[in-house]
């Protein structure tokens, strides 16, 4: 297979140029925060840096959904599950490697101390490893994914039906993390993370990492995705989309390639978890509201759907606009975004790529 | 009847009705012996009262006995209640003349009083002060009384009390030492089946215990085992009562839903927010009656009911007009315009009402309960509210069935073209719908004002159990929205002691995407082309 053709495939040359572009700038970012001076006014200050860093793992979050959504016509309001157990996973081994230095003493973590447990429940223990916290950080949101979707597309769960189910999914998985007994930190989740693989995670340097790693991990994320989005399984993708019973009577069975995209779509979304964690240093169950899922429905209807490059903008568009106005005018942002909801539908179908694009929106 | 017999009943009456004024006459001097400082007086006193059997006895002993008796100088008893109020013991109007004296209360008078308060109130004509006496014993154990209640139980006729006194006699009996009386006890038990006694019965019977003897054993063994299927049979149907109210609940929260998502195929998420605005319009209306209204207070919840349908009715057809309409035939994009609209509701009651919960009281009718089985209380206020549900129902029901509007959405439902086509005018009935689908929303809203917290977050906790309800039920059958809530509500009431509420919530979700395995479009399924155009 020709690697460079196959590459060439995936952008027009604009795109690459583009993306090049975009590369460049995301990676210019610690420069400036690391070489610069800090009254210097090119100096890009370090909870920029953080803010950039999350909303990096937002974007992530925002590409997976758009393949499920954009692309598949399967919108789930209940992704937050996958990039909360993502973080739960990395919460699990960033707990763990605090070791003695807690405010207990112990060994535990200290919510175990707090509860009186004398011992790790049995599936804390491997996660001691980071190899294998970094496997189950993928692994565990994509084997859940895969059950429930199985479950959900074999008897034909469409359109609002499969919305619902997957909202009713992470509520009661809220529910579940809420409690002591569930044995992952109850309603304050995991905290007070110390260091990530050696690296105090209160030095500048690893929040420069951090941020590197999750721009990086952006990148790779859409240039995956936009390899299925180009490829033939894509149109297929697409014709589901558009006409799921006659692309069934055509002989492609739609309930494979929704189960893969969607189980591929909480891998990444658990992916995306665990860069989050450690960045923002912490993890707990309001991650699983229904809410936070329905925002990133928004994310990607903002951006512009079936458009990969829409999912990317509209997450740092709405989550920009997020950290502005919660700080500027809180009583106002849930305004904002309840109009930002009903004017996008409404109005604005395609998103803003559209505009940049000037493609026609899918509907 | 003879003549004779009349006779003699005539002047049993008479004798009966004299003998009741000289005892009343007597009391009336025997009260002023109360207040002598001379104790042997009061003792005797106090003797003489207790035989009788006038209401007046009873008042003036338990004012003595909580040192409330006064006694003016005339000799007229009174009790005084609270801020310095007097009320004369024998009625009337009379007012105290002269200085008021309260009788000593010491220790020894104390001792007196306790078994003749017991045996005046068990041996008294009026069978309520009975009850409650003999209630009142079996729950504090008094060793000394024994004989009295044996007395006055043996003497009983009505059964209830009699019980209660046997068990007031076994609370004593079951530490005594007497084989006999402790199998008489434990008998009463048994038949009783009063779980109170649970922590003695497992005392008794456990091993290396006081207790020795093997059908002194036997027999508390039997008396636990039928105290334990009693407390067994009163958790289920206790379970059953509260699966039926929360089902009710369930089907008032997703009833409108029901019909804007069966007709208009427009999953509402604002849905939950209509409720809030239901229960924040109760809130509104108790203001109301408070400040305007003060002497009918408690009259605020029945005139909250129409207001709430309104005022949702008039925000749900307002969305319509102004969103919903646009989006028909887009389901995905209705979800999240409406969860906009949601976010915004949900912002302007914070505005307006404050972000932190509002108070709604519930009104004294509702208060209380009635004891259906020792230990299970159906309370008003769940019983209110499978009423109103079931009222509710009942109006949806008739609305959809008998009225011409019914009829339209009906057919507007069934198919949309072929109805436009057969002259409805399907977009007024689209309003009116989704007015109707709000407005039961509303009256959803006011039951849960009743039931629990009011906070702008209120609708948010109803929503996801609505849309299971509604997906469990299947779309456009009322039944099955029926069938859905209250299936939801038991199923998680039984499941609740087994696996806790949480768990069980979670078991109940992995069941209905089980159950939508089997049948993909709910309990009642819509059956050819209407299922197809989900």
């Amino acid at each position: 297979m020709n690697v460079k053709a196959e590459l060439l495939r995936l952008l027009p040359r604009n795109g690459w140029i583009g993306l090049g572009a975009a590369t460049f700038l995301a990676l210019l970012i610690p420069i400036l925060n690391s070489v610069t001076a800090v009254d210097s006014a090119l100096h890009v200050p370090d909870y920029l840096v953080a803010l950039f860093g999350k909303f990096s793992c937002f974007a992530i979050v925002a590409v997976a959904v758009d393949l499920l959504w954009g692309y598949t016509g399967v919108l789930s309001l209940g992704h937050g599950v996958f990039f909360a157990i993502g973080g739960y996973c990395m919460g699990m081994y960033l707990m763990l490697s605090i070791g003695e230095a807690g405010v207990y003493r112990s060994k535990l973590p200290d919510f175990m101390v707090f509860l009186d447990w004398k011992e790790l429940p049995w599936f804390w223990k491997p996660f001691d490893n980071f190899g294998f916290a970094m496997l189950a950080v993928l692994v565990v949101p994509g084997l859940l994914a895969y059950v429930f979707g199985f479950l959900a597309f074999r008897s034909r769960i469409r359109g609002v039906y499969f919305s619902i189910i997957t909202q009713a999914f992470t509520y009661a998985l809220m529910l579940l993390f809420f409690r002591n007994e569930t044995g992952l930190g109850g309603n304050n989740g995991l905290t007070n993370f110390k260091s990530l693989y050696g690296y105090s995670l209160a030095d500048s340097g690893t929040k420069l990492g951090l941020y590197t790693v999750s721009a990086l991990g952006l990148l790779v994320v859409f240039l995956l995705c936009r390899f299925i989005v180009v490829s033939k399984a894509g149109r297929v993708l697409c014709a589901i989309r558009d006409e799921e019973s006659r692309s069934r009577f055509a002989g492609y069975n739609p309930t494979s390639y929704k189960l893969f995209v969607y189980t591929l779509s909480a891998v990444i979304c658990g992916f995306a978890g665990a860069l989050y964690v450690p960045q923002v240093g912490i993890i707990n169950p309001s991650e699983f509201q229904p809410a936070s899922s329905i925002e990133m429905a928004i994310w990607v209807a903002v951006g512009g759907r079936a458009s990969l490059l829409g999912g990317v903008l509209g997450a740092f568009i709405v989550n920009g606009a997020k950290s502005w106005f919660t700080v500027a005018l809180p009583e106002a942002w849930l305004y904002v975004l309840g109009v930002l909801f009903i004017a996008v539908t409404l109005f604005f179908p395609g998103g803003v790529s559209s505009l940049l694009l000037r493609k026609k929106a899918a509907t | 009847m003879n003549k004779r017999s009349l006779l003699s009943l005539f002047v049993g009456c008479v004798l009966a009705l004299v003998s009741a004024t000289a005892w009343a006459q007597d009391l009336h001097q025997t009260a002023k012996e109360l207040a002598s400082s001379d104790k042997d007086k009061v003792r005797v006193a106090v003797e003489a009262i207790a035989k009788s059997s006038e209401p007046a006895a009873l008042a003036l002993l338990e004012a003595l006995a909580e040192d409330s008796l006064r006694i003016d100088a005339a000799g007229v008893p009174f009790v005084a209640g609270e801020s310095r109020s007097l009320s004369p013991v024998f009625g009337g109007s009379a007012k105290p003349s002269g200085a008021l004296s309260a009788p000593t209360l010491d220790n020894s008078l104390r001792r007196q009083l306790e078994p003749a308060l017991a045996s005046l109130k068990l041996g008294f004509p009026d069978p309520k002060v009975r009850l409650a006496a003999a209630k009142d014993l079996a729950k504090s154990r008094n060793d000394d009384l024994a004989p009295l209640i044996r007395a006055a139980a043996a003497k009983e006729k009505v059964a209830e009390i009699k019980t209660n006194m046997l068990l007031a006699l076994a609370q004593i009996d079951l530490h005594g030492d007497d084989k006999g009386l402790k199998l008489a006890a434990l008998a009463a038990i048994t038949a009783a089946a009063d779980a109170s006694f649970k922590p003695d019965l497992e005392r008794m019977v456990a091993k290396g215990g006081p207790e020795t003897d093997a059908a002194v054993k036997k027999a508390a063994v039997t008396a636990l085992s039928v105290i334990d299927s009693r407390l067994a049979l009163i958790s289920v149907i206790g379970n059953l009562f509260y699966g039926l109210s929360l089902g009710s609940v369930l089907l008032l929260c997703a009833l409108g839903l029901a019909i804007t998502f069966g007709l208009l195929r427009v999953i509402n998420m604002a849905h939950g927010e209509l409720l809030m605005i239901g229960a924040y319009s109760t809130y509104a209306v108790q203001k109301f009656f408070t400040a305007y209204f003060p002497a009918h207070q408690d009259l605020y919840l029945l005139a909250a009911v129409p207001v709430a349908f309104i005022i949702t009715a008039a925000i749900g057809m307002l969305l319509e007009r102004s969103v919903i309409r646009f989006l028909y035939g887009r389901p995905l994009e209705t979800l999240l315009a409406t969860w906009g609209i949601s976010l915004i509701l949900i912002q302007t009651v914070r505005l307006i009402f404050g972000a932190q919960n509002v108070a709604v009281a519930n009104p004294s009718y509702l208060a209380g309960g009635i004891e259906v089985l020792p230990g299970f209380v159906l309370t008003y206020s769940r019983l209110a509210v499978i009423l109103f549900s079931s009222a509710v129902t009942t109006f949806v029901w008739f609305v959809l069935q008998r009225t011409p509007l019914g009829l339209h959405v009906r057919a507007v439902t069934q198919n949309r073209q072929m109805a436009a086509g057969m002259g409805i005018a399907t977009r007024r009935v689209d309003v009116w719908t989704f007015g109707i689908g709000s407005g039961v929303a509303g009256l959803g809203g006011v039951a849960l004002s009743q039931l629990g917290n009011v906070g702008p977050e209120l609708g948010q906790q109803y929503i996801v159990d609505s849309f299971m309800v509604v997906v469990l039920g299947g779309v456009g059958k009322l039944a099955g929205t029926l069938a859905g809530a209250f299936g939801l509500g038991i199923l998680n009431k039984l499941l609740e002691p087994a696996a806790g509420a949480v768990l069980g919530k979670i078991v109940i979700l992995a069941l209905i995407i089980l159950f939508i395995q089997r049948r993909p479009q709910g309990i009642f399924a819509l059956k050819g082309r209407a299922a197809e155009a989900m």
